[in-house]
């Protein structure tokens, strides 16, 4: 996987993007392109604009200089359902998933935009609504067998450890069968047992699903193993963007933030 | 009980249950949240199109098929298909590590591998890049294996389909096989768990296999009705009789839980007739019932302690059809409808006619909790040598010290060193490739030493005591059986495991290792605050109630005639929780003594030394195979025997 061509397409496209609150600029002339079927990384300290620059890519921002190309298109500004339906889905940082519900609806929700029978058929629950639902329960099990949650489909997500719920995200993710994959943070506040299992799936999921995946991370470890390119922010500009090797031995990067990491 | 025109080995069997329950469920499987089921005929058509795509590959008479993996119906059906061929099944224990199944697969000669997944595919190639006899992997389940080299590598349903197209071709293509098969060939080689140095391959024929699956089934009156949940290690010599034997023998259905995480909930749905458990799983099941019932409302949990008090005094009684006031019998209908079939329910027990418990003692209060529901378990004492059964309880005659009468068919003796001996039809053929020790297991006579010390008691039951060779004497020459009073021990809800210490001692010291779900939800209750399995292990509180009940352990001792010695006199709480990773347990969590003694001899040391504490650095394995060391400052406490009391507990 790691042997992809430098000429691959790029899926998308995120050229001179600079964003702003107020006074505060949390990213500054970045550029960023995500290749087909890649796991892209980009990592950072604390506070170097990586949220934002994934809040970007997905829409939910909309940046003051710059522009985000994706499959080929310019794209406007678009609502955040309008981004999910042209197919990227994302996790979040803070999970946000339906405390109340189980599992396997979590899930579900994850096909809603690829649902296709109107209200009423939803409504009176048969004929098109009923057989799309059926088609939709399989998709939801592929991913509930892939991801192994099975033992937990029926539970309630608030009250499972928060090691599931990040599984349960990434599989409502996984749900909308999305072109890109965006996760923010997916091993945060895990333990090591849980953090193979999920590395396992993010690779996985790119084999299985044909997903291309960018994620945010913090674990040096994980990022450099799972990783094909990795992208460095600090203070809201790119510094270094290659193959996880290249990054480990850049100078900036070290000074930066592996090196600053060590002096704590 | 004719044996003469009764199929005598597994395809025969499979055979004849095809046309006889062709349309009866024979396997069922929980596959993306539905059970998908396949039928006796069904069954045949997989075996025989899989067994003739082996043959296609090469697989030949005498062949063996290593079977690593969960219970999922191809693992079972590749079983049958190996022994189409003539071929031998080796069913293997999933969780061990590469290593150890290498030895397995080298020692049995394994020519063909059926690995369940990835995991098991994993393990199975770096062995076969030592073993150049194992010619191919076959595969279950195909996830993530899409980038693997394919040369040795083959998925099931290209086994298959490869058969399909050649019993096409030759519809008789297997019958000369299934025919020439015989009763007393050898069927499976089952290996041990290896309690002591390295594991011995039982070979077992199919007249040993089928002939006492029939008489166990015959005991309990089994039919093709049962519905059983195949959830125990494929490689242990109980699945392939509950899940294998009696499945082919009578026809029933067997159910292969969703993953392992799903048992429980599997066994709530399926409601099985006839369940097999070692007793951790009725301890644990019940200390979960107990901790739920703690955190109920106040109603809930008078009517549930009422009725428990009802259940206890009438149930048994009532289940064995023994008179009981006519009072009791409407307490105990009013308490059934209230609390024990909801209760049976949540637990998955509502249908069960029949369970046996075996294995390990079983603690006297655990047994007698499910009897007062209604739940008909019952003991037996068995072994691979034996292809398991030695004793069974029959019905009304049910006690919780003992393992019961001799099963059909089998004759049972104890020695004059009072090591049990029997012999049966289940009775092993040999130890794969290992003579010396086929003559060390079998007596000149015809019978073979289980090298367990027990002794009848008066209603005719055999009672177990410990391993012959565990019982030793204290300096005053008085009888030490370790297990005995690691047993009684173990049956407190917050002792997982003991591991005590006396032969050629004064006293008695023990080992202890704290259940963590119970402790940790005692914690919980009282706002103990802990992060780690040690640092429970240490806390004073855990000492406290520790010693509480090893005084009682004690208390009960000082009344028994032979054992009154043997009060635990010394205990300390390990550091880490005794596993198999380790090589301190078992598989089957039994406990390894002399790698124990071996690894923490200077904490033995330490409880004969009259110390207050010792420090320590363990070496420990992670589930991922990486090692690491932990440490630990380890608190030793000292407690006063008991005088000798004459009378009887």
């Amino acid at each position: 996987m790691n042997a992809l061509p430098d000429s691959a397409a790029p899926l998308l496209e995120a050229k001179d993007i600079s964003l702003s609150f107020g006074g505060v600029s949390a990213l500054t002339g970045v550029d960023c392109d995500i290749r087909e079927g890649e796991i892209r990384a980009i990592i950072g300290p604390n506070g170097a604009g990586k949220s934002s620059m994934l809040n970007v890519i997905n829409g939910f921002y909309h940046p003051q200089k710059g522009e985000v190309w994706f499959r080929g298109e310019k794209r406007g500004k678009l609502k955040p359902f309008q981004i999910a339906r042209q197919g990227i889905a994302r996790t979040f940082q803070n999970i946000a998933l339906f405390k109340g519900m189980s599992t396997l609806d979590n899930i579900m929700t994850g096909r809603i935009t690829r649902m296709r029978a109107g209200l009423l058929w939803q409504a009176l629950w048969h004929g098109p609504a009923l057989r799309e639902e059926l088609e939709h329960r399989e998709a939801a099990e592929r991913i509930i067998d892939f991801l192994e949650i099975q033992s937990i489909r029926k539970t309630p997500v608030g009250r499972l450890p928060y090691g599931l719920q990040k599984r349960v995200e990434l599989g409502r993710a996984l749900a909308a069968e999305s072109k890109l994959l965006l996760l923010d943070e997916p091993m945060a506040g895990m333990n090591l047992e849980e953090k193979e299992d999920m590395c396992r799936f993010i690779l996985d999921a790119g084999a299985q699903f044909g997903a291309t995946i960018a994620l945010i991370e913090h674990d040096m470890g994980v990022v450099m193993d799972l990783a094909d390119r990795v992208m460095v922010l600090d203070y809201g500009r790119k510094i270094a963007d290659g193959a996880p090797d290249e990054i480990r031995n850049d100078q900036l990067v070290i000074d930066a933030y592996l090196g600053a990491a060590v002096q704590e | 009980m004719t044996t003469q025109h009764q199929p005598d080995t597994f395809p025969k069997l499979l055979l004849r249950n095809a046309a006889q329950f062709a349309d009866r469920p024979a396997v069922r499987e929980k596959a993306f949240g539905i059970w998908q089921e396949w039928t006796w005929a069904q069954v045949r058509e997989e075996v025989f199109a899989f067994a003739a795509g082996l043959a296609q590959l090469g697989f030949a008479e005498g062949d063996k098929l290593a079977v690593i993996g969960g219970n999922r119906p191809r693992m079972y059906w590749g079983m049958t298909a190996a022994q189409v061929l003539r071929g031998i099944p080796v069913p293997v224990y999933q969780e061990s590590a590469a290593a150890e199944i290498q030895y397995v697969l080298e020692h049995a000669e394994a020519k063909f591998v059926l690995a369940e997944n990835q995991e098991q595919v994993d393990k199975a190639l770096e062995i076969a890049a030592n073993l150049p006899g194992i010619a191919r992997i076959i595969y279950d389940d195909g996830r993530g294996l899409r980038d693997y080299a394919k040369d040795k590598l083959c998925d099931f349903a290209e086994v298959r389909r490869r058969g399909r197209e050649a019993l096409a071709r030759e519809p008789q293509l297997l019958d000369a096989h299934i025919a020439a098969a015989r009763g007393g060939d050898a069927g499976i080689i089952l290996y041990t768990s290896g309690t002591t140095g390295k594991p011995k391959g039982v070979v077992l024929s199919n007249d040993n296999i089928i002939i006492t699956s029939r008489n166990s089934a015959a005991h309990d009156n089994l039919t093709a009705g049962e519905e059983v949940l195949s959830y125990l290690p494929m490689a242990w010599v109980g699945d392939n009789i509950f899940s294998y034997g009696q499945a082919y023998a009578t026809g029933f259905c067997i159910n292969c839980p969703e993953n392992e995480s799903t048992v429980a909930m599997d066994l709530r749905e399926i409601g099985p007739t006839y369940y097999f458990a070692p007793p951790r799983v009725f301890e644990n099941l019940l200390t979960g019932v107990m901790i739920r019932m703690e955190d109920a409302g106040r109603i809930k949990r008078a009517m549930f302690s009422h009725f428990m008090k009802v259940a206890r005094e009438y149930g048994a009684a009532i289940m064995r059809g023994a008179p009981a006031p006519l009072f009791a019998r409407l307490r105990y209908r009013l308490g059934a409808l209230l609390v024990y079939a909801p209760l049976k329910n949540t637990m998955g027990f509502s249908r069960i006619r029949v369970a046996y418990t075996a294995g390990e003692a079983i603690g006297p209060e655990i047994f007698n909790f499910y009897r007062a529901l209604g739940i008909n378990i019952k003991q037996l004492y068995g072994q691979t040598e034996g292809a398991v059964f030695i004793t069974m309880q029959p019905d009304g005659e049910v006690h919780a010290d003992t393992v019961g009468p001799p099963a059909p068919g089998v004759d049972v003796r104890v020695d004059d060193d009072g090591e049990v001996q029997y012999r049966s039809p289940g009775v092993f053929l040999h130890y794969h490739k290992d003579e010396a020790a086929t003559r060390g297991a079998k007596t000149g006579d015809g019978w073979v030493r289980t090298g367990d010390a027990g002794y009848f008691d008066r209603r005719g039951h055999l009672k177990i005591i410990d391993r012959v060779r565990d019982v030793g004497k204290l300096n005053d020459g008085t009888l030490f059986a370790p297990k005995y009073l690691e047993n009684k021990l173990k049956f407190f809800p917050h002792i997982r495991e003991a591991v005590t210490f006396g032969d050629g001692r004064d006293h008695v010291a023990a080992f202890i290792n704290i259940d963590p779900d119970a402790v940790g939800n005692w914690a919980e209750r009282n706002g103990v605050a802990y992060a780690s399995y040690q640092e429970l292990a240490a806390h004073a509180e855990t000492y406290r109630m520790v010693g509480e009940s090893i005084e009682q352990v004690n208390r009960d001792l000082a009344a028994d005639e032979k054992l009154h010695a043997s009060q635990i006199t010394r205990f300390l709480i390990l550091h880490k929780e005794l596993d198999a990773d380790d090589g301190e347990i078992t598989r089957t969590r039994k406990v390894r003594r002399s790698t124990i003694f071996d690894k923490y001899g200077e904490l033995v040391d330490a409880l004969y030394s009259g110390a207050e504490n010792r420090r320590v650095s363990t070496e420990v394995t992670f589930e991922d195979g990486r090692r690491g060391v932990i440490e630990a400052d380890l608190q030793i406490r000292t407690l006063r025997p008991h005088a000798p009391r004459a009378q009887a507990a």
